[in-house]
């Protein structure tokens, strides 16, 4: 197929932008999770 | 993050699927050839790239008439899914550009204005990474988020109102545009597809910053606690 090289860099280039976002939300959303479990449990104790 | 698992599939699904149809249903192109299905991944993420500014501005404008963080957190989320599509839709571009114009780039009134608008929103982003308070931030970048979402008309509007290197348009471009019927189905399942990946990545965001906002409403219990503490201990010493 004539010019293949430049449709699986595009392909790759689409997922992998897709993929490297939804790894990276991932990643910020368990930090914070950690975060507010912390602070909950720093409000019970003084409380 | 906890994802319902059938829409997880269905998105899955039709990534597959689109991926299939794009690769080995759609018809061969006679003078680009596997260059040419590269529309099939491209034109999808400038459309999903325009809802996500579309839900931003919306959220920018009901933040700034209601104040409600809700619309706050919208407005991001759009912002950063539409920044992602953008990003796809100027790495795809290239890729087609070099085999069917000879270049990869080229200073023309689409692809500049098109290249303003992520540097426009990028900045959006970073702008709210440099206020510490959460109002302003919110306040701020809601206005800017307006003024930003000016270029998006512009982008739409460029290769109808001047002589570009980009294609004319091939829908709503006049009587002569159109694709072959089954490019046309497979496009719009490729829509499908991209527009289901940006509305899950669309929720995913949203709960981050919903997430967010409660650290900082526990960050301030705190310190009121800590500081009711400090005030009851000073108020015993006196």
């Amino acid at each position: 197929m004539k010019n293949f090289e430049y449709l699986l860099a595009a392909w790759i280039a689409v997922w992998a932008v897709f993929f490297f976002y939804q790894i990276n939300l991932g990643r910020r959303f368990a930090k914070l999770r950690d975060e507010v479990e912390r602070l909950k449990q720093q409000i019970q104790l003084l409380s | 993050m906890k994802r319902p698992v059938l829409s997880t599939l269905l998105v899955t699904l039709l990534i597959c699927l689109s991926g299939y149809a794009a690769l080995f249903v759609a018809p061969d192109e006679r003078t680009m050839h596997a260059a040419q299905r590269i529309f099939y991944f491209h034109v999808p993420s400038w459309i999903a790239m325009f809802a996500a500014f579309l839900i931003a501005v919306i959220g920018n404008i009901a933040y700034l008439t209601t104040r409600s963080p809700k619309w706050d957190w919208l407005g991001v989320a759009g912002a950063e899914v539409g920044v992602a599509c953008c990003t796809i839709g100027l790495i795809t571009g290239p890729l087609w550009g070099k085999p069917a114009w000879g270049i990869w780039w080229t200073w023309d009134p689409r692809l500049t204005t098109t290249f303003i608008l992520w540097l426009l929103y990028i900045s959006y982003l970073l702008l709210r990474g440099m206020i510490e308070d959460s109002d302003r931030c919110a306040r701020m970048s809601a206005v800017f988020g307006v003024f930003a979402f000016m270029d998006v008309p512009l982008v739409y509007m460029s290769n109808r109102l001047w002589r570009t290197q980009h294609p004319a348009p091939v829908f709503f471009g006049g009587p002569k545009a159109g694709v072959d019927p089954r490019m046309g189905r497979v496009l719009l399942l490729c829509v499908i597809a991209v527009l289901g990946v940006a509305i899950a990545l669309l929720l995913d965001r949203y709960r981050l910053e919903r997430l967010r906002y409660e650290l900082g409403e526990l960050r301030l219990t705190i310190e009121s606690r800590n500081l009711d503490k400090q005030l009851s201990v000073s108020r015993e010493r006196i």
